[in-house]
């Protein structure tokens, strides 16, 4: 089972940008704890969404061939809470791309409002890179290459 | 048009400061970006990130930190560079004041080597040519 914080790929520009939707339910067993009198949606959650968006733009510009992991939040600010019934969009947008590594700037809106700005830089690792035992290919499964699929049909990929 | 030194310091402050979450005041001179503003290794792709932006340049991997040294046997021995490894680390860092570091060119000494003052060198080069 993989641990996936966003619902569906909106938008999708190689190498440019990602926009993702996330829908707020109250179906979803971590608002019940967080909290039970009050359920809001974690930020930390957020981040993680946001991570997987950007980590999707990422991973696709390396064509899949590395695992892009999240190396460094360099800034995560948030400005409202997000309840159930709220709609989240996640739009990360590449600003640096070398072998090794890479960076967005990512924006977090709530019913189409800026709520959240998120800097993030990711690793390209593999495992002839990392020195590590790395499973093959532990990011790019299935479920994040079918999200982005429909965008790369027809396109020069 | 040229910049002036203190141009580029109030620029690698500004990218340290975001980068390393650190207050303008620790931003000296001789202030080392691992040993006392806390950077770990991703930082400093981080920073290299923020300096390109900042200074519109290119920053080629190793022409800052020239790491890719340390991976050759012939340059590193026992912890320490070798003579050959010292040469070369001469110069690919014309950007460092090495006065200290080749007395006990220890390869654990080599993150220390980068102060602020290493980085506001190695852009004033840069942008001046």
């Amino acid at each position: 089972m993989r641990w996936i914080w966003i619902d569906r790929l909106l938008e999708f520009e190689t190498r440019k940008r990602a926009l993702a939707v996330k829908n707020v339910s109250l179906a979803g067993e971590h608002l019940h704890d967080h909290w039970e009198a009050y359920p809001i949606m974690p930020t930390s959650l957020m981040i993680e969404g946001m991570a997987q968006t950007g980590g999707i733009l990422v991973g696709q510009a390396c064509n899949f061939e590395h695992d892009v992991v999240l190396a460094k939040i360099t800034k995560a600010d948030f400005t409202d809470i997000v309840i159930p019934g709220d709609q989240l969009t996640y739009e990360a947008i590449l600003e640096n791309f070398v072998d090794e590594a890479s960076s967005i700037k990512g924006i977090v809106r709530k019913n189409g409002e800026q709520i959240g700005t998120i800097s993030m830089i990711f690793g390209h690792a593999n495992n002839n890179s990392s020195g590590l035992d790395l499973p093959e290919n532990f990011v790019f499964t299935g479920s994040f290459q079918r999200m982005v699929e429909p965008f790369l049909e027809g396109a020069d990929g | 048009m040229a910049m002036t030194e203190q141009e580029v310091l109030e620029k690698v402050g500004e990218a340290l400061v975001e980068a390393l979450g650190v207050d303008d005041d620790e931003i000296t001179a001789d202030a080392k970006i691992s040993a006392d503003l806390g950077a770990e290794s991703i930082d400093y792709l981080d920073i290299t990130f923020r300096l390109e932006k900042a200074f519109d340049i290119k920053i080629p991997r190793g022409e800052l930190i020239p790491d890719n040294l340390l991976n050759n046997p012939e340059y590193v021995k026992d912890g320490l560079l070798t003579e050959e490894g010292l040469t070369k680390f001469k110069e690919a860092m014309p950007h460092a004041d090495l006065t200290e570091f080749v007395k006990n060119p220890l390869v654990d000494g080599i993150m220390d080597l980068f102060t602020v003052q290493t980085i506001v060198n190695y852009v004033m080069g840069k942008v001046n040519g």
